[in-house]
């Protein structure tokens, strides 16, 4: 299916979705459907470097909360609409993605993901000591009770979380049936190997962090709005950092689809036992789910998937089955 | 006619390890060289240095006149400088079609080659896993190929980056005898469409019936460099290398 036709696909789904929560009458749906959409956002973003690529991001959280506190920090300087405010946490995300790929990308395994780590303990000191933007006292954002067109605010931030996460899986899928995704497999396969196939690998890595990093970002940057009182704990909160490593793990790291169903499956169990039992049991469901798919279905519900698809007779082997690159070289 | 690869005065050290000392190297478009050594004589060290995979200490590399200094390898591989890994290292999770799609879509592309559509791109490859033999095997992942398959696919990966040198590095370890000459018919056919080929091998039959020209390291310097025949006849390399 080619890119603009996908595109329009998932944007009829995204409707489709927003349609039935308004014919459900009841607002609570868009604030629940709100998490999981930006879940879908941001484990695409961490399957973008992780999945792809091959290292893990430990961070997704300081990415997440940069572009919150890039919200914030605008809506002190100079209030803009929400959309240019996403635009611009996905900027500042960005170029702190790139910054933290120069830094760390000579890093591999273990090492990289220890200093993701670091990056988000540094940005969260560096909030917590900055006035501006709230400090350690946190920021409140009063948002409006309704808006034209759309009823109440919450929809409008539902609407507008749905077109980033519609983005982000375009821009996912488009990458992994280009040239760049291609690079990105040989990264995680073998980088000494891709190298002496004429990769760039160093570039393809800057990239990755930068479009990874950017679009954690731009998940980031309604989140003031939609939670009214901004702290370092929440915006930094270990739920981000987890959620967008399990989601994509359980769901399936090689293709797009992995985050998506990974991200729709436990954003929508963690929304169901937070309202049936309690928010505090979330990570221990993805952690219970964690070690089970690890046990069990180590290359997620896709992987099942595709293995139960190679076992009927006939079948394609490995990733061949996948079209060829719709980018000409 | 000048040198495709000039190697001046190389040196390599790890911490107080001399791995190269003072490696002068030069071969000329076309040549067949055999690059022969015990273990830990540098030969996969000495490559590495070649292709960028490690930074020479000192001395210099010049390839189709070009000094190497300082470029990385990615870039020394669109020069035109391919290799093969010792212990094969295939993209595990590509199948062998999209092995060598890599090679196409980042050196010869970059080159500005003629690829200019998917289907170039997956013509070139199917040509190139036809000409080693593997092409019914396309879609396999390269876990399901077997030893002697793995180092082929190997080589077509280096033949889909269009080298003018090709290094082959133990190309044939651990291969049967009728595995070896498969290998070696296709590094000749490699060579006779006008690749350069160093070929390390342990396999002395191997390198002596392919190489035009022998050279010998031991212990990180170069001993001797010449017509094989005379080469293994060396008093010092006989010492050192064939244990008489």
């Amino acid at each position: 299916m080619r890119t603009d036709v996908f595109f329009v696909v998932c944007l009829v789904v995204g409707a489709a979705v927003y349609g039935t929560a308004v014919a459900l009458g009841n607002d609570y749906y868009f604030f629940a459907g709100y998490v999981v959409v930006q879940y879908v956002v941001l484990s695409t973003a961490w399957n973008i470097l992780g999945g792809y690529c091959g290292y893990v991001n430990f961070g997704s959280a300081a990415f997440f909360a940069l572009g919150a506190y890039s919200t914030v920090a605008m809506h002190r300087l100079y209030p803009v609409l929400i959309p240019l405010d996403v635009v611009i946490g996905g900027v500042v995300s960005g170029i702190v993605g790139l910054g933290m790929g120069y830094l760390t990308l000579r890093l591999r395994g273990a090492f990289f993901a220890i200093a993701t780590l670091a990056l988000a303990v540094v940005l969260q000191t560096l909030v917590v000591n900055w006035d501006y933007v709230g400090g350690s006292r946190g920021a409140y954002i009063l948002r409006p009770e309704s808006i034209p067109l759309f009823g109440s605010y919450i929809r409008y931030l539902f609407l507008i979380m749905m077109l980033l996460a519609v983005g982000a899986i375009t821009v996912a899928r488009l990458i992994e049936r280009s040239r760049l995704g291609y690079g990105f497999a040989t990264i995680r396969d073998d980088e000494l190997a891709a190298e002496a196939s004429g990769v760039p690998t160093l570039r393809l890595k800057l990239i990755a962090t930068t479009i990874s990093g950017a679009l954690m970002g731009m998940a980031g940057a309604p989140f003031p709005y939609y939670i009214g009182f901004l702290q370092p704990s929440s915006a930094f909160g270990l739920d981000y950092a987890v959620n967008s490593i399990a989601m994509p793990l359980i769901g399936g790291t090689t293709s797009w689809v992995g985050p998506l169903v990974g991200a729709i499956l436990l954003g929508s169990l963690q929304q169901i036992a937070t309202v049936t039992i309690s928010s505090a049991v979330n990570l221990l469901i993805v952690g219970f789910l964690l070690v089970g798919f690890v046990i069990v279905a180590p290359n997620g519900i896709i992987g099942l998937v595709h293995k139960y698809v190679q076992q009927k007779p006939a079948g394609p082997v490995g990733r061949a089955d996948a079209d060829a690159p719709e980018t000409a070289p | 006619m000048s040198a495709l690869l000039e190697v001046n005065n190389l040196g390599k050290r790890f911490g107080g390890f001399v791995a190269l000392e003072n490696i002068a190297l030069s071969v000329q478009p076309g040549e067949r060289v055999g690059l022969i050594g015990p273990n830990g004589s540098g030969k996969s060290t000495l490559v590495n240095c070649i292709c960028g995979t490690l930074r020479n200490e000192a001395g210099s590399v010049y390839f189709d006149g070009h000094p190497l200094d300082g470029s990385i390898a990615h870039q020394r591989t669109r020069r035109g400088l391919a290799r093969t890994f010792q212990l094969p290292r295939p993209f595990a999770s590509l199948s062998l079609a999209e092995n060598l799609r890599i090679p196409l879509l980042y050196t010869v592309a970059a080159r500005g080659g003629v690829l200019r559509t998917a289907r170039h791109v997956e013509e070139r490859c199917l040509d190139l896993l036809r000409e080693v033999g593997l092409e019914a095997k396309a879609k396999r992942l390269p876990r399901d190929l077997t030893q002697v398959e793995m180092r082929k696919l190997e080589l077509a990966r280096a033949m889909a980056a269009e080298p003018k040198l090709l290094i082959a590095d133990e190309s044939m370890a651990g291969l049967t005898h009728s595995e070896v000459e498969e290998i070696l018919s296709l590094l000749n056919r490699l060579n006779e469409q006008g690749i350069t080929i160093i070929l390390i091998e342990h396999i002395m039959r191997a390198v002596m019936s392919f190489s035009q020209r022998l050279v010998v390291l031991v212990s990180g310097r170069k001993i001797a460099d010449g017509e094989p025949n005379v080469v293994v006849r060396d008093p010092e390399v006989e010492r050192a290398y064939l244990g008489q």
